[in-house]
């Protein structure tokens, strides 16, 4: 769905100034937005429909679609700083400030307002792809582990496997002492608590 | 249970810091959906192509520009253009590029019709404002390209089809030149412009198609004059009306010699009485005027003789013509009768023939017809067949083919004025039909699903057959109210005047209820809603009562026209009653108390500033006077930059006694100078919000308490120069103060001012801060403040002793001079995106976390935690700072992608943003609206008090059975160990 053309990028950043009502002169901005092939292509679906993006002039006092190649024009843009974004479901572009001077007409100035990069021309190209979902971790023993319930599996698993370890670790004489000690409490031992071991 | 809370202990617990929101993709559309639309139809377009699906071009009143399926009315693809690009015309050329024409006639552009992508876009100046219109001819050619004629702003251009290349363009320049009609003689090189001048000069300029040249330019005058429209009845013959509106003028242009034939209405119909309006068609031979809202068919015979055809009494739509061969026109009447409408497809030269007729039945709540498209097809059997598109009045759209409606859009949808909620019916007997899982069979095949599911084990087949079980649970969409307060009702007011009851669950209309009193009358001639409140929300006395909501509408654009009330059931969506009040509606003060029926009460503030109480019972008068000296309100004047308050004084003083109206009394006003600021935003707490705790504990042990009064104000105001859109100052004339003014005393609390920033602003206010979000010149970026309010004068009630008996501040006069001890805290940060709305989460008992909800400019909603708002970050946060959750202080805020409420869709022209607390704590229902809609849910600290929806109950199920087996196998193992003790 349209080709970016790897082809050498025209400087279209010009300015000239255009016929309008008024005595105002008023200018044109030209350029385009790139969305580098390969990048969306991998991840949940293609967003990269060009035919889906928008651009935006002034938080959205003029909006534009691009071209089948990606290029795109506000017209009879007075002179001033402006402000273009471009909206694409999937990538993350940084708003461009933008220089349209009145003095010297055709000298049109860019930068990236995120990090502050100068543009020497329009074009514009996704900071980066934009992932909207979780991904689901596939199947792991870790993960059925590292549950609430696995912990609870495991915790068991140590108690009914190591209890008796260090049980036998233990001096005789102090663990008869401890037997004889829960017997004469009648502490109800595991087996009595349960309707089988009743019974016996 | 035990085994329970220690989950929820560890839910809790492990609910990790960073997106917060996050879906995973097969979550999709079980707790959120998603409405798409396009709004009111303006004007359509049938594709004619032969191969492939049928497709039908609209372009609407929201400036969406969409191809639908013709079988289906489903969304092929949609533009929405800027709010100011209006759509004047929209046409096919060449039979695959889709046409518009925006803006007042100055861009045009070129669409791909299958896909939808822009092919072209031209730009087109003029030297004067006028009227516009696209004509897409079939048979002109330009070396062997198609061509569009465009005549717009005062000027006539010929386009390429194919890339948009201006191939030329003629300046009508005539000072009062006023263009009326371009015409397109078919098998000709010609183009008709016909128009007035100078109020009664009638003007035709001929002009070769091939070159723009002017061939001949002939003027004729008419003393009386022409008002209204031109209608084309031919052409080379228009018909049009004299100023008075009571003369027929038919003027032809046969040959470039302009001759004309007047006729006196009356001449025509006998009982004619007011002004007429001419219909516009663009059927041939036939016109349609309108006398006293009644329609009159009248056609044109041989060179200006008229004759009445027909005179109907009935609501009446006309299409444009179709042409089905060489020399037949053909279009489509329809006439309302009560419950039905009747459709009648007649050719252009015979009136009484028929060549369908037609009966549907109509859901009354549509109201009436507003525009008729027609198309044909052609039968099996070689005959015509006819498909109409109908536009109704509450913008919904319909597709009817023989004598059925195929399908139908609510795109009154589109264009929400105002939204609020309602509660579901609450469960009894035979109310709710429960589905219980069929049998043990099912239950338990969905569950070995499911935990196939979860080991990975799953076929694609499998997986498809566990989303769709997941997707139509039941549970969702059933008709009562729900333990958790999932289940609600939205109730939405549209612009058409229609209210609609959509349900939370998966966003079907429940009710939909076309309002009575928006309908134009003759006390009302253009009624539009306003707002919506909650009337009546029954819940402690009158359980038996429906709850209701009132819709609050005047009957014109200005705020002095008289308002209507009307009050609709919400469960049934009948209307229960409607006032019309002999006042103005300037301001609705929901108030904080009911009556014994649980009813509202409400203080309407009308244009002479008296407040009228509603209801109007004794019981509502005798709660209001009680309360009579608390109530406190505030106006704001945009036009003059004043702000104030107002209080209630004594009975009105009017002739007529009425014991509901009330004189007011302003208490306090403040002024901002003109000259250097201008009011563009203001913001209050919404009403219901509920706050858990004023205090607030602080790093070392230390409390803060929060001020909380539900009688702050933010206003924004920026310097007048700077109020237009970016770059239209430079930042050293711009500056954006912030105000915060209790709305009783007219104290201001707190003001800041940021030099070099501009509006927009978009603001919320919660608690005891105000985020809001403007432009900052300086750095060329958006920003967003915060600023947080502290009681002080409560701050040494540091331990339960001091809090029980210190000092409070319930015991202070309330007065302009006596000034609250408060503090503020304020920090501002980058923020990357433009907004469009914001609002903030609420939940019903206000103790879950905050998260701000940003509708960015690309029409998504992105949740950002309060926390990264928080005027105590700082750069290097101590370690207590950290433990209490303090994110160390970044220049902007962050956008994490997972944390987009919308995932991957977009809410096309979001206009707002809704949220309405659910029953469970942590949850909190979004919804938000502009040409599409979104609905979900949001926890915005986790479900920790319930389990979520992917909780695996199969792995809880093989945990108990393997401790359970367990505690088996250690038993035996006990035994025996015992055994051997004792053998030993």
């Amino acid at each position: 769905m349209a080709a970016v053309t790897p082809l050498l990028l025209l400087l279209l950043l010009s300015s000239a100034p255009s016929f309008s009502s008024g005595s105002r002169n008023a200018y044109n901005i030209n350029g385009r937005v790139k969305i580098p092939q390969g990048l969306g292509t991998k991840g949940y679906a293609l967003p990269g429909r060009m035919s889906n993006v928008k651009v935006l002039l002034n938080g959205g006092q003029n909006i534009t679609f691009l071209r089948p190649d990606g290029y795109f024009s506000f017209h009879n843009i007075p002179a001033g700083t402006h402000l273009i974004e471009v909206s694409a479901i999937g990538y993350f572009f940084s708003p461009v400030r933008v220089d349209v001077s009145a003095r010297n007409p055709g000298k049109v100035q860019a930068a990236l307002t995120e990090n502050r990069k100068g543009l020497s021309e329009l074009v514009l190209e996704p900071l980066r792809e934009e992932q909207y979902y979780e991904i689901r971790e596939p199947f792991s023993i870790m993960s059925l582990l590292k549950s609430p319930m696995g912990l609870m599996v495991g915790f068991m698993l140590a108690v009914a496997f190591l209890m008796p370890k260090l049980v036998e670790n233990m001096d005789p004489e102090e663990m008869r002492r401890a037997q004889e000690e829960m017997r004469s409490q009648g502490v109800p031992s595991l087996s009595s608590l349960l309707p089988g071991g009743a019974r016996n | 249970m035990a085994i329970r809370s220690f989950f929820l202990f560890i839910l809790f617990f492990s609910s990790s810091l960073s997106p917060v929101f996050s879906l995973y993709e097969d979550q999709v559309g079980l707790m959120d959906w998603h409405q798409q639309y396009i709004g009111k139809v303006k004007q359509a377009v049938f594709s004619s192509q032969r191969a492939g699906r049928k497709r039908v071009v609209v372009s609407t009143e929201e400036n969406v520009i969409a191809s639908l399926d013709l079988r289906h009315g489903e969304i092929f693809w949609r533009h929405l253009l800027g709010a100011d690009d209006v759509i004047d015309g929209i046409d096919i050329g060449l039979g695959k590029y889709v046409i518009t024409l925006s803006s007042g006639g100055s861009i045009l552009r070129s669409w791909n019709l299958p896909d939808g992508q822009m092919v072209w876009e031209s730009s087109l100046q003029g030297p004067k404002h006028s009227k516009s219109f696209l004509l897409v001819p079939t048979n002109l050619k330009f070396d062997k390209d198609n061509v569009l004629v465009v005549f717009s702003n005062g000027r006539l251009h010929a386009i390429s089809c194919i890339d948009g290349e201006v191939l030329w363009k003629k300046d009508f320049e005539a000072e009062s030149f006023e263009v009326q009609q371009v015409i397109l003689p078919p098998g000709s090189d010609l183009i008709h412009v016909v128009g007035f001048a100078a109020l009664s000069q009638f003007e035709m300029y001929q002009i070769n198609a091939k070159n723009g040249e002017l061939l001949k330019h002939e003027s004729a005058s008419f003393s009386s004059g022409f008002s209204g429209q031109v209608s084309l009845v031919s052409t080379e013959t228009v018909v049009a009306l004299d100023s008075t509106g009571s003369i027929l003028l038919t003027i032809s242009f046969q040959d470039g010699k302009i001759s004309s034939q007047q006729t006196p209405i009356s001449n025509l119909v006998e009982d004619s009485l007011g002004p007429a309006v001419i219909i516009p068609s663009s059927v041939s031979g036939i016109f349609a005027i309108k006398t006293d809202a009644v329609p009159i068919f009248i056609r044109v015979i041989g060179k200006g003789n008229l004759e009445v055809v027909e005179k109907t009494t009935h609501e009446i739509a006309v299409s444009d013509a179709l042409s089905i061969s060489e020399d037949q026109q053909a279009f489509a009447l329809i006439q309302h009768a009560s419950s039905e409408i009747h459709l009648t497809v007649k050719l252009a030269h015979d009136w009484d023939g028929n060549l369908l007729k037609e009966s549907v039945k109509m859901d009354r709540q549509r109201g009436l017809v507003h525009k008729v498209f027609i198309n044909n097809y052609i039968r099996t059997d070689r005959s015509y067949g006819f498909r109409v598109l109908i536009v109704m009045e509450d913008h919904s759209l319909l597709l009817l083919q023989q004598g059925e409606i195929v399908w139908s859009r609510e795109d009154g949808l589109a264009s929400i004025i105002d939204v609020t909620t309602s509660e579901l019916p609450v469960e009894r007997d035979g109310v709710s039909v429960a589905k219980v899982e069929h049998n043990l069979f099912e239950w338990l095949k969905g569950h070995m699903l499911k935990l196939k599911g979860t080991l990975m084990l799953a076929s694609p087949e499998d997986m498809a057959a566990i989303q769709s079980m997941r997707l139509k649970s039941s549970e969702k969409s059933k008709m009562t109210r729900d333990h958790n307060g999932f289940r609600k009702l939205l109730i939405v007011l549209t612009r058409a005047g229609k209210l609609f009851a959509l349900h939370t669950g998966d966003g079907r209309i429940v009710w939909s209820y076309l309002l009575r009193s928006l309908h134009k009358s003759e006390a009302c001639q253009s009624p539009i809603g306003l707002n919506l409140y909650q009337w009546q929300v029954p819940h402690h006395h009158a359980m038996d009562e429906n709850p209701s909501v009132l819709v609050v509408s005047r009957c014109g654009p200005s705020s002095d026209t008289s308002g209507v009330l009307s009050f609709v059931d919400t469960y049934t969506g009948k209307e229960l009653s409607s006032l019309s009040l002999d006042h103005a509606v300037v301001q609705v003060i929901p108030l904080p108390y009911t009556d014994s029926t649980e009813q509202r009460l409400h203080l309407l503030i009308d244009a002479d500033k008296h407040a009228h109480l509603y209801p109007k019972t004794s019981g509502a008068l005798s709660i209001f006077k009680r309360e009579f000296s608390n109530i406190y309100w505030y106006s704001v004047e945009d036009q003059n930059g004043i702000i104030k308050g107002h209080a209630l004084k004594c009975k009105c003083t009017g002739e007529v006694a009425d014991e509901f109206c009330f004189d007011t009394r302003d208490l306090w006003s403040v002024v901002f100078p003109s000259e250097s600021e201008k009011t563009i935003a203001t913001v209050t707490r919404k009403l219901n919000e509920v706050v858990h705790t004023q205090a607030k504990v602080v790093a070392d042990q230390d409390v803060m308490y929060k001020y909380i009064s539900r009688n702050l104000l933010f206003v924004a105001t920026v310097a007048p120069k700077g109020s237009g859109e970016i770059g239209s100052v430079t930042p050293e004339e711009s500056w954006l103060v912030a105000y915060l003014i209790d709305t009783v005393t007219g104290l201001i609390l707190h003001r800041v001012t940021h030099h070099g920033s501009q509006g927009p602003v978009h603001a919320v206010f919660s608690e005891n801060w105000v985020v809001y979000h403007y432009f900052n010149l300086r750095a060329h970026r958006y920003e967003m403040s915060v600023i947080e309010i502290y009681d002080q004068s409560r701050a040494d009630n540091k331990d339960v002793w001091k809090l029980v008996l210190g000092k409070h501040n319930l015991t202070s006069p309330i007065s302009l001079f006596s000034r609250p001890e408060v503090i503020t805290k304020s920090q501002s940060y980058f923020f990357t995106h433009s907004l469009k709305a914001i609002a903030v989460t609420s939940t019903a008992k206000g103790i879950t976390s905050k998260q701000l909800l940003l509708g960015t400019i690309g029409d998504q909603v992105l949740a950002l935690d309060k926390r990264f708002l928080d005027p105590r970050r700082t750069v290097n946060p101590t370690q207590l700072e950290k433990e209490e959750g303090i994110i160390p202080l970044t220049e902007s805020l962050p956008i994490i992608p997972q944390s987009y409420v919308t995932h991957a869709l977009r809410v096309e022209g979001l206009r707002g943003i809704i949220t309405v607390p659910a029953k469970l704590e942590s949850t909190t229902l979004v919804f938000a609206h502009g040409v599409d809609l979104f609905f979900t849910q949001l926890a915005p600290s986790r479900t920790y008090d319930s389990l979520t929806e992917d909780f695996s109950y199969a792995l809880l199920l093989i945990t108990i059975v393997a401790l359970v087996a367990a505690i088996f196998v250690t038993w035996r193992l006990s035994e025996r160990k015992e055994l051997q003790e004792k053998w030993r």
